[in-house]
């Protein structure tokens, strides 16, 4: 085990590094300079600003001075918020972000995982149609959409949350349940799918000759054996939700690290570009890597296989 | 009042777009304390149907127990609820199934999966149901039960799956065992292992058993009596050496014809022509007519009986009624009865 999670640490390190020099050039290719009034200075001063953050430099020399930086786990000064560190900007700007994102994760998942339970359980009922309804309208309509009704009928008709902004528990509320959705309907259809499965195959028939009820049928031998089809979902859609929270920040005016992207984006922020994507890179890397482990936990097949 | 089990009539059928299959049509058969009784017949005959409708394992709906009953024990379980069927499955009746490649849970440990049962029917604490596992799991012969129990399935041969699903069928130590094609899925040497374990089993404990299979060398190394089935019907059914030395039915000569063996003179097996019957529009008369050489006129008309041939042998011929012409089996077929006759007598046939 140890060994494994050795050798993907090293898998981490070399794709990190693959990321960063790809973005590196690609960013050099943004049209414009990190000069926000260029037309207001004359050659000689944005000469000097740009001498001043090694702008002038040839661009292989850049990104060696990047990189030997980087290593030393500097990643640089924000052109445009008042010299801030990167790493300042970034620790300020994720919180909010963070607990979107993972607060819709768990609550999508999770109620997800429920419907699509339910669903399985009382297939071709009732119950059944109603969630299956509900997946494919949660999969179908983006978040945003759900957003803008969420604002409109429970922020501003009901009154029950805050429209928009952030500061306290209650401001998360809607941000979250528009980002949800997704994760909930992927889960949901993925779950009923598997279970229904699942309760098809001969070892639920051998419980359910044991004398086995119902319930421990579904939740001892059904449930854990649906969740390895799903547990491979889990990553892409934890990517899918990062990029999600771009537009859900902006709709609710979240200080959030997307908001802070795009911005840095639009005004050829160097170094915050570069900070930004290094830690979303290193984000779903990790996240890519919990899952990997969780399948192990929950497949022995796959455990044993690995180690041992 | 010895009859552990009494099958009376009972008719399952299952419910598709295309209609009513009739997968089983009125069966009568009863199972005596200890007795092990084989249940034959090609796939589709309604065989595996039967015996998971006395468990009540077959999915429902679709699946349904039209009519009949099945007293065990003198209580009928097709009308008993789930919950009371709960109480029953595992402890008074229990199932060994065909595949253990797919019968056994692959993400839950083998102590665990063979607990499960004595946990719950008898009432066990952990500790007392491990001590029950590791003698099961003696009584199955796999070896090093200590460090087994904590292994998952995947990490089991087949055989030892299937000792495994043995195992847990006899946990509780059930009045009555339900083997449904045991040996089917497993390689040669692996099924003769089985079914040695089968037979020492039954030795040990008095367990009553329906064995479920298409192998009549199984049949004769295992049972006492033997019911043919087709098409959802017994059409014979008697001891091992009735049905084997003095088969009636023409189905069942069918059978005993299409049997290898390395004895046989014959070079060519014995082929029943046709297919079975469409069970969605079962055919009027008897369903095996179209395809049996010896068929009357009232083979087509009318559905047969189960006559009389002695107190423990039936079958479901017109050819056994007074009127019938006296017809013999086919010369091949005597043949071979004769060739088992002489054979067994030489003999363990496995």
């Amino acid at each position: 085990m140890a060994r494994y999670i050795t050798q993907r640490l090293v898998y981490m390190v070399i794709t990190m590094f693959l990321i960063a020099t790809f973005t590196f050039f690609l960013m050099k290719f943004l049209p414009g300079t990190p000069l926000s009034a260029a037309d207001r200075l004359s050659e000689e001063q944005q000469a000097v600003v740009l001498a001043k953050y090694g702008l002038d430099d040839p661009v292989p020399v850049q990104y060696f001075n990047y990189m030997v930086n980087l290593v030393q786990g500097d990643l640089g000064i924000s052109f445009q918020f008042d010299n801030r560190e990167v790493t300042t900007i970034i620790l300020d700007r994720i919180g909010p972000s963070l607990q979107i994102g993972l607060q819709a994760m768990i609550i999508g998942t999770l109620l997800g995982m429920l419907l699509g339970l339910v669903s399985a359980i009382y297939h071709n009922g009732f119950l059944d149609y109603g969630s299956t309804f509900t997946a494919v309208i949660g999969q179908s309509v983006p978040s945003f959409v759900f957003a803008g009704i969420f604002q409109y009928f429970v922020g501003v008709k009901l009154g029950w949350f805050p429209v928009a902004l952030w500061g306290t528990w209650e401001h998360t509320v809607m941000p979250t349940l528009s980002l949800a959705i997704f994760p909930l309907a992927i889960a949901a259809r993925f779950m009923r799918t598997e279970m229904l499965e699942v309760m098809g195959s001969d070892y639920i028939t051998t419980a359910r000759a044991k004398g086995v009820n119902k319930f421990g049928v579904v939740f001892k031998h059904g449930v854990r054996n649906a969740l390895i089809p799903l547990i491979t979902v889990l990553g892409p859609l934890a990517v899918g939700l990062m990029t999600g929270t771009l537009v859900i920040e902006s709709i609710f005016a979240v200080p959030g690290i997307g908001d802070q992207f795009v911005k840095s984006i639009n005004t050829n922020d160097f170094p915050i570009i570069m900070g930004t994507t290094l830690f979303f890179a290193f984000f779903f890397i990790i996240i890519v890597l919990v899952i990997d482990l969780l399948y192990g936990i929950i497949d022995p097949r796959i455990r044993l296989a690995e180690g041992e | 009042m010895d009859n552990l089990l009494e099958v009376k009539n009972m008719h399952v059928s299952f419910d598709t777009y295309g209609g009513e299959v009739q997968a089983v049509r009125g069966v009568n058969f009863s199972v005596k304390k200890g007795e092990t009784l084989a249940i034959v017949g090609e796939s589709g005959s309604g065989k595996s149907v039967t015996t998971k409708a006395l468990m009540k394992l077959i999915p429902m709906p679709p699946g349904r127990i039209k009519e009949g009953e099945i007293l065990f024990e003198g209580r009928d379980l097709a009308k008993l609820s789930e919950k009371e069927m709960q109480k029953i499955r595992g402890k008074d009746i229990s199932m060994i199934f065909q595949d253990p490649m797919t019968s056994l849970n692959p993400t839950m440990k083998v102590g665990n999966q063979i607990m499960e049962g004595l946990i719950k029917h008898q009432k066990m604490s952990k500790a007392q149901a491990k001590k029950r596992v590791m003698e099961l799991l003696e009584l199955v012969g796999i070896p090093d039960a200590e460090s087994r129990i904590k292994q998952y399935p995947h990490q089991f041969s087949g055989g030892m799956r299937q000792r495994v699903v043995v195992a847990i069928a006899l946990a509780c130590n059930p009045k009555l065992l339900i083997a449904d094609e045991p040996t089917t899925a497993l390689d040669v040497t692996i099924q003769a292992q089985i079914i040695e374990l089968m037979k020492d089993i039954q030795k040990k404990t008095d367990s009553a058993t329906i064995f479920i299979t298409h192998d009549l060398g199984v049949v004769a190394n295992v049972a006492d009596r033997v019911a043919v089935m087709y098409a959802g019907k017994i059409v014979e059914i008697g001891t091992v050496d009735d049905v084997f030395y003095n088969p009636k039915h023409p189905y069942t000569w069918g059978l005993l014809g299409s049997m290898p063996s390395l004895e046989s003179e014959v070079a060519e097996l014995y082929a029943i022509p046709g297919s079975p019957p469409d069970l969605l529009n079962p055919p009027k008369g008897d369903a095996f007519a179209s395809r049996n050489e010896f068929a009357m006129q009232i083979d087509k008309e009318q559905e047969p009986p189960l006559f009389k041939v002695s107190d423990t042998h039936y079958a479901a011929t017109w050819l056994l009624h007074e009127h019938a012409p006296d017809i013999d089996p086919p010369e091949a077929i005597k043949k071979r009865v004769a060739a088992m006759a002489t054979n067994s007598g030489k003999g363990d046939r496995s």
